[in-house]
């Protein structure tokens, strides 16, 4: 690794490295009738507590807690401070939280990453949570306009004056999720960019809904065999106990897929609700650590983290954020496609990921787009999600980015494999790659 | 707490010397105003003792003399203002008029601090009960701490009493009477805010403003509070009697007035006098001079020492647990867990698999909506009980306890597990409620460390804790027992390792006598009345319902084994036919909804006096041989064991005190009676002879 052999002749300049020892996430629970039966920080404390009680040190020797999260309920402002006390990491840890679009858990770990590089941190906590069935109604400026107005009326007679310039409009609720679905800039809904990037290599609706009749397949299959032990069980107030992503559907198949209409562009859409990722309550955290920390607490090595790539492209192909992230980080670090074991890329639609890789062997493309000289080459799509990803698990856009991480060691670990890479696209038109090896 | 409490203090006050005074301190701020300090000599918390009331008197003297603007009345405790009057005292009451007499005094007292000719304020936090919120009521404001687990109350009428330093008078005329009342009926104690909005204090603040708000209300005269006028309707003459009548019935579905005068007698108090203040307070006076010298008195009052005697057993030196590891999420096991975590203990639960843990997590979010109002605390309570399924806490914990199936081998595999992965210095605890812990303790490498912490159902009911040792449990082991059962507000009760212990083996031949009465004939609802009219909180078929018959039937089983004697058919019968008490639906009783359905009784073939003595006299004969055999250590633990754990008529006192007050011989002559008629199950113990010594 490099940082042993490299620590004799230039142990100034090597950066320190970064471990992650351990990690943990809830079941990631699908939103089906309104708000689910935890909130973003419920479902961090829950992962949290079982990560923390295993550990041999106690909650307060952190030196940060970082939590992704990009929708915390009104009484969750910097929820990562919220979730670091209500985790028992007492007054003096501090805590922050972080967002970047649906890469916002990944950058939680890099930001991590950053502080223990930056020699600042020795043990930090990051990760991400989100409760998307959560996401409130919001009132339009017009009603918050009237009810300022409203809260400032001194007389009977402006109040008669003010009920009299209500409108029905007034009254039309916003929903929160589905503005922060859609792109502000370019005015695309995320479903309409992955229609952009699978029209451009000519994906069918039938290739998109096979791949995420595999993604099922594989995901039940990792439950059966018992493979998801980065999951820890939650039991709601109701007494009823959530021990397994429950978006799943084993019984998925091509045909009852091919029934679904088509949601973002209704009449020749290929992007439906069956090929896309699922509206997804879920938290997952991971515990980084300085070499001196995995020393002085003896902590077993699931991963180095050995570099992360962040990317920006054309907000309405945002869907190639995968390519624009990971293209590069293998040619900096001199690796072929035959040096990267696994591969996890977030599902955010069938079609996107099915973009990605033909863009990853498209050699116009990565010329045009990155000025690389040639193709990256064919991902064995053997190696890629092989448990399957957010379209049959869901994908809670704050959380996905550490749950990503965080599965691809345990795949690594479990196949006994050494490398592998994380991607994941970014609603607003970014792409985060992380690369890992196992010790 | 902190010093926020530690009122007055500082540069700016100046002491005025109170001559032969050891609990109250006099003392003048720069704004002229008057801060008298109420501070108990040597003690955590103040009560009223004589000697206070005394000193009170020379401190008002000196306050008149002061001549300040105004008059701030507070306690230096961290603990509150003042606890109430002083327990210590109450036996040497035993003269109804001269007890009225002195009550009398006190009143005359209060009314000259009531009556100052500068504006008086209470600064009242923590706890301020009985007495110490009379005395709070006698100045003309109240300001409390709306933080800081603030509680204002009447609980005398849990000691078999009602206010006597005109409580009575001024909580009605601050409240009204329904609010007044219900106070002082259910005893039951209220927070600051709550109070404010009942008129019982003026304003509740938080701490932060305490010192301001009392400033603010002894600093000038303020408008005195009063209750609205809605809530002063029920005190008029004509409503009064109709008023009454209404509460002497609520009263009467939790107590009779034969066993527990106290409650009918405010009423009376209130409905007689309340258009005449002086006279409600003489009638006061002599209601609790004569209330006081009630055997109901005597009894609470007695039980409620026992009960501090309990407590005391878990204040030695050894160090309060923080972290509680729970092994078995069963009813049990979760009820303990959530408990603990209730009472401000780190708690882990751990079961085979989370889906048997769902019903204890629903249980324990139910228990937490019901007892904590706070969000923040609430949220703060959920998340100090963690599911472990790992038992990644064995290894953090201070106190771990096993809940799992009554299963001697399963828990000695469980133990022997636990040991290796526990601190040293944590205490393995097993709740179990049948199994000798000599069972248990041959698989440890360090029997020492086992303790029986044995809890009952319901747990948040339920007070009582049996901490049993055996020979090998060290002193040490007990000790940290019993400091953690106090430590999550339990009474712990040091119990000899016997089969079925104390509470379990008393009440199992009472339990066992009902089912005999069941096979004979007497109706279910003749057999759990005559119970409850003896004063029992809960019959005995209902009773063995709640604690499960699958479970009573163990526990005979074991107690059979051990003693002899046979177990019920009626009981096995229910058990063979899976009808196992409220958990199941249905048992003696069928249930609806958790509560049994009654149904009108059949006829009684027995003699009335004949089915209550022999479920009684079997549970006294019972209670008589664990004094003799030394299961726990004295009578006094029988009786508060007994009342504690089970509902054992506490205006009663307990088995024994009842025994006693009844004429032990006379009891022993029953004994003999009903073993002539009934078998030899009714021999008296030789141990009753233990009984005929004196008190």
């Amino acid at each position: 690794m490099a940082t042993s052999s490299s620590r004799t002749t230039a142990a100034r300049t090597t950066p320190r490295a970064v471990y992650i020892v351990d990690g943990a996430r809830t079941p990631f629970l699908k939103a089906r009738t309104g708000p689910g039966p935890f909130r973003p920080s419920d479902l961090a404390v829950r992962a949290g507590q079982a990560l923390l009680a295993r550990q041999p040190f106690a909650p307060d020797a952190l030196d940060e807690v970082v939590l992704g999260c990009i929708m915390p309920g009104p009484e969750e402002a910097n929820i990562a401070r919220v979730v670091a006390l209500r985790l028992g990491c007492g007054e003096r840890v501090p805590a922050w939280t972080v967002q970047r679009n649906c890469a916002t858990g990944m950058q939680a770990i890099d930001s991590a990453a950053q502080a223990i590089l930056l020699g600042r941190a020795e043990l930090v906590l990051a990760g991400g949570t989100e409760a998307m069935s959560h996401a409130p109604v919001l009132l339009g400026p017009d009603m918050a306009r009237w009810l300022a107005g409203w809260a400032g009326a001194r007389s009977m007679k402006e109040r008669v004056r003010l009920v009299g310039e209500l409108r029905p409009g007034h009254f039309k609720p916003v929903i929160a999720l589905l503005l922060g679905l859609t792109d502000p800039v370019v005015g695309l809904s995320m479903g309409q960019t992955a229609e952009i990037i699978s029209r451009r290599y000519g994906i069918t609706r039938a290739d998109m809904d096979a791949y995420a009749v595999r993604s099922h397949q594989r995901l039940a299959a990792a439950q059966a065999d018992g493979r998801l032990d980065e999951i820890v069980p939650l039991i709601d107030a109701g007494g009823k106990v959530h021990e397994h992503d429950d978006g799943v559907r084993a019984d998925s198949s091509v045909d009852k897929l091919a029934r679904l209409k088509p949601f973002f562009d209704r009449e020749f859409g290929n992007v439906t609700p069956g090929n896309s990722s699922q509206i997804t309550d879920g938290a997952a955290w991971l515990l980084l650590a300085s070499e001196e920390a995995v020393k002085q607490h003896d902590l077993p090595v699931l991963g180095r983290l050995v570099d992360t790539q962040w990317a920006a492209l054309d907000p309405r192909q945002m869907g190639f954020g995968p390519v624009h992230a990971a293209a590069p980080l293998l040619r900096r670090r001199r690796l072929g496609l035959d040096r990267i074991d696994y591969w996890e890329i977030n599902e955010a639609f069938a079609g996107q990921v099915l973009a990605c890789l033909r863009a990853f062997a498209d050699p116009d493309y990565l010329r045009a787009e990155l000025g690389l000289r040639s193709a990256i080459g064919d991902i064995d799509e053997e190696r890629l999600n092989v448990d399957g990803g957010a379209i049959a698990l869901g994908h809670p856009v704050g959380t996905s980015g550490a749950r990503i991480v965080l599965h691809l060691l345990k795949v690594l670990e479990q196949r006994d494999a050494k490398r592998g890479i994380a991607a994941i696209c970014i609603g607003g038109g970014q792409g985060g790659a992380m690369l890992l090896e196992r010790p | 707490m902190n010093a926020e409490t530690e009122k007055p203090a500082g540069p700016e006050m100046e002491a005025i010397a109170l001559d032969g005074v050891a609990n109250w301190r006099l003392a003048r701020d720069a704004d002229e105003l008057l801060w008298l300090t109420f501070d108990c000599a040597g003690a955590s918390a103040n009560t009223l003792s004589s000697t206070v009331l005394g000193e009170l008197a020379t401190a008002l003297d000196a306050v008149h003399a002061a001549r300040g603007r105004g008059l701030v009345v507070t306690s230096a405790k961290v603990s509150g203002f003042a606890a109430g009057a002083d327990i210590g005292e109450f036996d040497d009451m035993r003269d109804a008029d001269e007890t009225a007499r002195q009550v009398m005094e006190v009143h005359a007292l209060f009314e000259r601090l009531e009556r100052l000719d500068i504006p008086s304020v209470a600064r009242v936090h923590g706890f301020c009960l009985g007495g110490g919120l009379e005395l709070a009521l006698a100045c003309r404001h109240v300001v409390a701490a709306a933080d800081g687990g603030t509680r204002l109350g009447f609980p005398e009428v849990l000691l078999g009493i009602h206010p006597g330093f005109g409580g009575t008078v001024r909580a009605v005329r601050y409240c009204g009477a329904l609010a007044a009342l219900d106070l002082m009926l259910t005893g039951r104690s209220i927070d600051a805010r709550r109070a404010q909005r009942l008129g019982l204090v003026d304003r509740a603040v938080p701490m932060r403003h305490l010192d301001a708000a009392a400033r603010h209300f002894a600093g000038s005269w303020q408008p005195e509070r009063a209750p609205a006028r809605r809530a002063r309707l029920a005190g008029h003459r004509l409503a009064r009697p109709l008023v009454a009548a209404a509460m002497r019935r609520e009263v009467g579905k939790r107590a009779s007035e034969q066993h527990y005068p106290a409650p009918y007698a405010v009423i009376r108090l209130w409905r007689e006098h309340a258009d005449d203040e002086r006279a409600m307070l003489r009638a006061e006076a002599r209601s609790i001079g004569a209330l006081l010298t009630t055997p109901t008195s005597r009894n609470l009052v007695r039980l409620f020492k026992l009960q501090e005697r309990l407590k005391g057993f878990g204040r030695g030196d050894a160090a309060a647990p923080r972290r509680v590891h729970v092994v078995g999420a069963g009813t049990m096991g979760g009820d303990i867990a959530a408990w603990c975590a209730l009472r401000g203990m780190q708690v882990t639960l751990q079961d085979r698999a989370a889906e048997y843990m769902g019903g204890a997590f629903k249980r324990a979010a139910k228990l937490f909506d019901r007892r904590v109002r706070d969000r923040a605390e609430r949220l703060a309570v959920g998340d100090r009980l963690v599911m472990d399924l790992a038992g990644d806490g064995i290894a953090r914990a201070d106190v771990i306890v096993e809940a799992i199936v009554e299963d001697a081998a399963a828990k000695r595999r469980l133990f022997r597990e636990l040991e290796a992965r526990a601190r040293p210095d944590a205490i393995l605890a097993t709740n179990t409620s049948s199994i000798p812990l000599a069972d248990i303790a041959g698989a440890l490498d360090d029997p020492a460390r086992l303790v029986g912490v044995h809890f009952f159902n319901p747990v948040a009911r339920m007070q009582l804790v049996e901490v049993i040792g055996d020979a090998t449990t060290s002193a040490a082991t007990l000790a940290r027992a019993q400091t953690f059962v106090t430590a999550i507000d339990r009474l712990p009760l040091p119990t000899a390792s016997a089969p079925g212990f104390l509470v379990n083996r008393v009440l199992s031949p009472y339990l066992q006598e009902a089912m005999i009465l069941l096979d004979e004939g007497v109706p279910v609802g003749v057999i759990d009345a005559t119970a409850r009219e003896f004063g029992m909180a809960m019959g005995p078929l209902e009773m063995a319902d709640t604690v499960g018959l699958d479970i009573c039937l163990h526990v005979g089983e074991i107690l059979a084994g051990a003693f002899g004697g046979d177990v019920p058919a009626a009981l096995r019968r229910k058990v063979d036919e899976r009808r196992l008490g409220v958990k199941s639906g249905a048992g003696f009783y069928d249930y609806a909804k958790g509560k049994p359905v009654r149904r009108k009784s059949g006829e009684n073939p027995l003699a009335a006096a004949d089915v209550r003595d022999r479920m009684l006299l079997r549970l006294l004969n019972e209670a008589v041989a664990c004094l003799r055999e030394g299961v726990v250590a004295d009578a006094d633990l029988v009786d508060v064991g007994m009342v504690f754990a089970t509902g054992f008529a506490p205006f009663r006192g307990g088995p024994l005190n009842y025994a006693r007050d009844r004429g032990v011989s006379e009891v022993v002559g029953r004994l003999r009676q009903l073993e002539a008629s009934c078998g030899e199950r009714f021999h008296p113990d030789e141990g009753w002879s233990l009984l005929e010594t004196p008190r």
